[in-house]
């Protein structure tokens, strides 16, 4: 063992192996081009390769891999949401996600932890009771608990919140869980790259060319590219993905921060959310907790953190907590979210031929990771929406047909 | 803290403002058709920009408008609606200014 790794030491040639290939120059032509190297895009290109045999694909990341939305969300996967809808839609992606490890051969430390909404006055309650039988309607697991049951599950967790906000009862979702963000984007990546897709980190796109209302290519950092499908992935870079095609969207982008606390001995097996306090928690598989609040009040195109956003937050665990007073944050972060006026994602056909849009993903991005690639990448090999999310197309919104989706994180009741 | 200068009370924190979202000129409703109308409820200028936005001083009850840039967070002027804009000089962030995409 010590001779071994003396002479892998003396080597001087360290191979890791690396998980996708480190493309440089992209080719004058794709049959496809994905814009936004994140879990959606990346999953997207997985899919588009694996059910559709369209290989011919390149992801073009503006940054590193991850980087966005993908590694700066709070990592819970769950499907208890309030429209019929989204609740299939989300439900098919925790099935997808509880394979996902064997699926892409990588540890996403999937852990089921069942996830309770707790509801801190009567009107929550009405919501609680509301989206409980919607979620059984459609087969998913989900049902209003008692305070008995909160207690038992989190018995550290003062159930009067320092008598201010007294939980009266929750929507306890069994399937509800956490997994490794970034691993979901590097599995994704390494999937499609293995099948011949092509991903550029550092590659910025300048503009998209469009010629009689369908897709010609994309002008990028590394030079113009031609195809006649585009797919923009960006979550909160949207806005500026959409100017350069003229197409107007409702998306309104505000910062959504999070902050992990020091690492602590296990504790916290569950996932608790609160919306009355506006706080998300849950124990990472590092020790950490891992804590998000509700949106920042004003548009902002940034991913700035503030003080303000730890002191609210701090405060509110420390309410439901008392004993984590003395417990550090160590990290914060902003992440730029594409919020929509119904809490629903925009997803599909847009009016000009061969630009795809997968965007709006608020507060909702990475629990939806497998399904919207999935979705997407149907959508773009056959030009038809899929079924699951029909009702996420654009034109809603000029049909005024919106989905009213109030299940949403960091949404108040 | 981040402050904001309030036309009518001058420099106040942040928290005591509502955000009232970006102004925008209504359409005649009674000569718009479906689409304008859809356009003016729902769609949005949501690139970054700098942009003339609504905003609300809740202790007084004061509505005004601040030209902003949504990429950088800077405030370049508040007034009231129908006044010439005044340059904001105490409300520049501290924070260095954020590359553009």
């Amino acid at each position: 063992m010590a001779y071994q790794l003396l002479k892998f030491a003396l080597g001087g040639e360290y191979k890791e192996p690396r998980f996708f290939r480190d493309c440089q120059t992209p080719k004058k032509s794709y049959d496809a081009v994905i814009i936004g190297g994140g879990g959606h895009g990346l999953a997207a290109a997985y899919y588009l390769a694996k059910d559709h045999g369209m290989t011919n694909v390149a992801v073009l990341e503006k940054g590193y891999i991850g980087g966005g939305n993908t590694g700066r969300n709070t990592t819970i996967v769950r499907s208890n949401y309030l429209t019929p809808d989204g609740v299939n839609f989300y439900d098919a992606s925790v099935k997808l996600f509880e394979g996902l490890s064997t699926e892409l051969d990588i540890n996403l430390f999937y852990t089921n932890r069942g996830h309770f909404t707790l509801a801190h006055t009567e009107s929550a309650m009405r919501t609680m009771r509301w989206r409980a039988e919607v979620n059984k309607h459609v087969g998913v697991n989900s049902r209003v608990v008692g305070t008995d049951e909160i207690a038992k599950a989190c018995p550290q967790m003062d159930l009067s919140c320092s008598g201010k906000a007294p939980i009266q009862g929750a929507l306890y979702h069994q399937p509800g869980s956490i997994a490794r963000h970034d691993a979901v984007a590097w599995g994704y990546a390494r999937g499609a790259d293995s099948m011949g897709v092509e991903i550029f980190q550092n590659t910025e796109v300048q503009s998209i060319d469009v010629k009689d209302g369908q897709v010609q290519g994309v002008h990028t950092s590394r030079g113009y590219i031609s195809t006649g499908k585009v797919l923009s992935a960006v979550a909160g870079f949207t806005p500026r993905i959409t100017e350069m095609v003229g197409l107007k969207t409702p998306i309104v982008i505000h910062p959504l921060q999070a902050c992990v606390t020091e690492p602590m001995k296990p504790w916290l097996d569950t996932i608790l959310v609160s919306g009355s306090l506006h706080v998300y928690v849950s124990q990472s598989s590092r020790g950490e907790l891992v804590m998000g609040s509700s949106l920042d009040p004003y548009e902002v195109h940034s991913t700035r953190s503030t003080f303000d956003f730890v002191e609210g937050l701090t405060s509110h665990i420390v309410d439901m907590f008392p004993f984590l007073s003395n417990v550090k944050v160590v990290r914060q972060w902003g992440g730029m979210a594409d919020i929509t006026p119904d809490f629903a994602p925009i997803m599909g056909k847009t009016p000009i031929k061969g630009f795809y849009l997968d965007a709006g993903w608020g507060t909702w991005g990475f629990k939806a990771t497998p399904i919207s690639g999935k979705t997407m990448a149907y959508t773009m090999a056959n030009d038809k929406a899929h079924d699951l999310i029909h009702s996420f197309r654009m034109s809603r919104f000029e049909e005024y047909e919106l989905t009213g989706e109030k299940g949403a994180a960091s949404v108040g009741h | 803290m981040k402050l904001l200068n309030c036309p009518m009370n001058g420099v106040r924190p942040l928290s005591e403002f509502l955000f009232g979202g970006e102004f925008r000129e209504m359409p005649n409703p009674d000569t718009s058709g479906d689409l304008e109308w859809a356009s003016y409820v729902h769609y949005r200028n949501n690139a970054p920009c700098i942009k003339k936005e609504w905003w609300y001083h809740s202790p007084s009850g004061t509505w005004f408008i601040a030209e902003r840039n949504t990429l950088s967070d800077e405030v370049l002027a508040t007034y009231l609606y129908g006044k010439a804009p005044v340059a904001a000089k105490t409300t520049k962030p501290r924070a260095k200014k954020e590359q553009s995409a």
